[in-house]
């Protein structure tokens, strides 16, 4: 089997045998992959040259799309729970993409954070409804019909979000590579041909919008019901800056960087916290820098190019064409 | 040549400020056609073609395609309606293939563009290889445009506006940034592309010796105005286009 298939089978292995072998990383984990969805969000607009500073608006929405849902049911499904999370987040998706996708770069960047910070004023200040700064608690939903005791749940829900993950990560990657994912990468070198050609710069730009907001909404939803407490800080401006220090740590050239910078960010964050517990956000920053400097396509792209100089003919993670 | 016009264009205005870089224009090009316009550098060459594929709105006056309007209308729409365009700088996606750049192009025109698609296995690849054959850039099929120089982007300009499978195709100055040499090959080979998949072609030309070669008809253009429309052996013969725009 070649080193390219290999090697992402063997790290999927791994983090599948934490349940058992760390049992109890298992949270931190499944925290890491939820994260890790909103980032793909992130890393699709990338492909655009776009960058927002407000996905946290979606991965709150969806977050709290479940946490009102289950108090309304006392717990409830969480396949409907999930469900309902992931099409709130579409729709607000589609409805701010309307407006954002008439403004590139900076502009882009500031409108989606101003959005977001509007949803955390309104989580903030209605906390007769939202509860406020507390915000609100989660309660535990059946998966399947099945009621399930804290140490069985979270282990599911560790194995529910890792299988979303991966198809999350191969339906991005395969729309990639589609038409319309082709004209997302050409929105950021020629808006004009793309016009020229007869597509819509806008369209193809909402199309991914929509998409990146329900990523950053199922990863929201994961993370309600995996946390079972919801706060408004989940939209906070920190939060979209954080899902974007991880697309770079990561790397935005493929779909396994958001995951594994999700990965590594929270171990690093975890293990800084309980070592450093002053200087953790300065260790992340030293981090982070080292990453740019060295490697600026991120983690991804340092394996990659490894790969390269141990099999200089073939790039490790790069797309063979078709002859 | 019909007598139905497949663009017609009255009256067209448009000023920047003071500049008039369209003064009335009245043109009419047939279906089949060959079209040059000439005329020296800011007499409203490029406008004019800006103005007919939506790039600009005229400040009044109409431009019809097929008998319908189509001033006010994105350029995507034009485009997918059936005229297509060439830049005089290349407008290509550099990150992409040339090959990938003309799939772009073919999905597009065929609506080919399901998520669960891939683009370089669709059905249009094998036809997009031969449009590049034509031009002698199979292979440079795969190199990203990034690496290409002037001349091959110009090219691959041209044939993303033909993978387009346009009515009308306009071209603003086809052989500029090519050697005097491959001009003449250039033009043979896009003069047959064009007739075999009949496409009606306007250029912008700077090259007399291209535009009495390959145009049937010639437009010469002069401060927002057309000084003279006629075939080449008349057009060439008016003086005042030999005082104004030749420089004879």
């Amino acid at each position: 089997m070649e080193p390219r298939v290999l090697v992402p089978l063997v790290l999927l292995a791994a983090v599948a045998a934490v349940p058992l072998a760390l049992p109890a990383s298992t949270l931190l984990l499944t925290l890491a992959l939820a994260k890790g969805l909103a980032v793909l969000g992130i890393v699709v607009l990338l492909r655009a040259g776009q960058v927002s500073f407000g996905h946290a608006l979606y991965f709150a929405a969806g977050a709290y799309v479940v946490a009102f849902l289950a108090r309304a049911q006392q717990g409830g499904s969480a396949v409907l729970l999930v469900f309902a999370g992931v099409m709130a987040a579409l729709l607000v998706g589609l409805v701010v993409g309307l407006f954002v996708v008439r403004y590139r770069y900076i502009f882009f960047g500031m409108l989606n954070l101003a959005f977001s910070m509007v949803l955390y004023s309104i989580l903030e200040k209605f906390f007769f409804i939202t509860g406020g700064s507390d915000g609100l608690r989660v309660p535990r939903p059946t998966i399947l019909g099945i009621a399930m005791d804290r140490f069985v749940y979270e282990n599911t829900l560790f194995y529910v979000t890792l299988v979303l993950a991966v198809l999350a990560a191969w339906l991005v990657h395969r729309y990639f590579r589609s038409p319309l994912g082709e004209a997302l990468r050409a929105l950021k070198s020629n808006e004009t041909r793309l016009e020229y050609v007869g597509l819509s710069a806008r369209g193809v730009l909402l199309v991914a919008y929509v998409i990146s907001a329900g990523l950053a909404g199922l990863g929201g939803v994961l993370l309600a019901l995996v946390q079972g407490h919801v706060t408004p800080e989940l939209s906070y401006w920190v939060r979209s800056g954080e899902f974007v220090f991880i697309a770079i740590l990561g790397g935005a050239a493929s779909v396994a960087g958001p995951f594994v910078g999700a990965i590594v960010y929270e171990l690093v964050r975890a293990y800084a916290s309980a070592f450093a517990a002053d200087v953790w956000q300065m260790i992340l920053g030293g981090f982070l820098l080292v990453i740019i400097l060295f490697a600026s396509r991120g983690l991804v792209g340092l394996y990659d190019d490894l790969g390269k100089r141990v099999a200089p003919n073939r790039a490790v993670t790069g797309r063979r064409r078709p002859t | 040549m019909t007598a139905t016009p497949l663009l017609s264009v009255r009256d067209l205005h448009i000023h920047f400020g003071g500049i008039r870089a369209a003064d009335g224009i009245d043109l009419d090009v047939f279906e089949g056609e060959t079209l040059a316009i000439i005329g020296p550098n800011g007499a409203g060459k490029t406008t004019f073609i800006n103005l007919c594929t939506g790039y600009l709105k005229p400040t009044s006056g109409s431009v019809r395609f097929q008998g319908r309007p189509i001033v006010g209308m994105a350029p995507r729409r034009i485009t997918r309606g059936g005229i297509a365009r060439s830049f005089q700088i290349p407008q290509l996606f550099l990150e992409h293939t040339a090959l990938e750049n003309l799939m772009l192009a073919a999905s597009s025109r065929d609506r080919v563009l399901w998520p669960w698609l891939r683009l370089d296995t669709l059905p249009q690849r094998d036809e997009m290889r031969e449009l590049l054959d034509l031009f002698g850039l199979l292979s440079v099929a795969d190199k990203p445009i990034r690496e290409m120089p002037e001349g091959v982007r110009k090219l691959i300009d041209i044939a993303v506006a033909l993978a387009l499978k346009p009515r009308l195709l306009l071209m603003d100055e086809p052989t500029s940034g090519v050697s005097s040499a491959e001009k003449v090959g250039i033009m043979d080979t896009l003069a047959h592309a064009l007739a075999a998949r009949r496409v009606t072609a306007v250029f912008v030309e700077h090259d007399m010796e291209i535009v009495e070669r390959y145009a049937r008809r010639i437009a010469v253009w002069s401060a927002g105005r057309i000084l003279a429309l006629g075939p080449p052996s008349q057009v060439m013969r008016d003086p005042e286009v030999l005082r104004n725009v030749t420089g004879v």
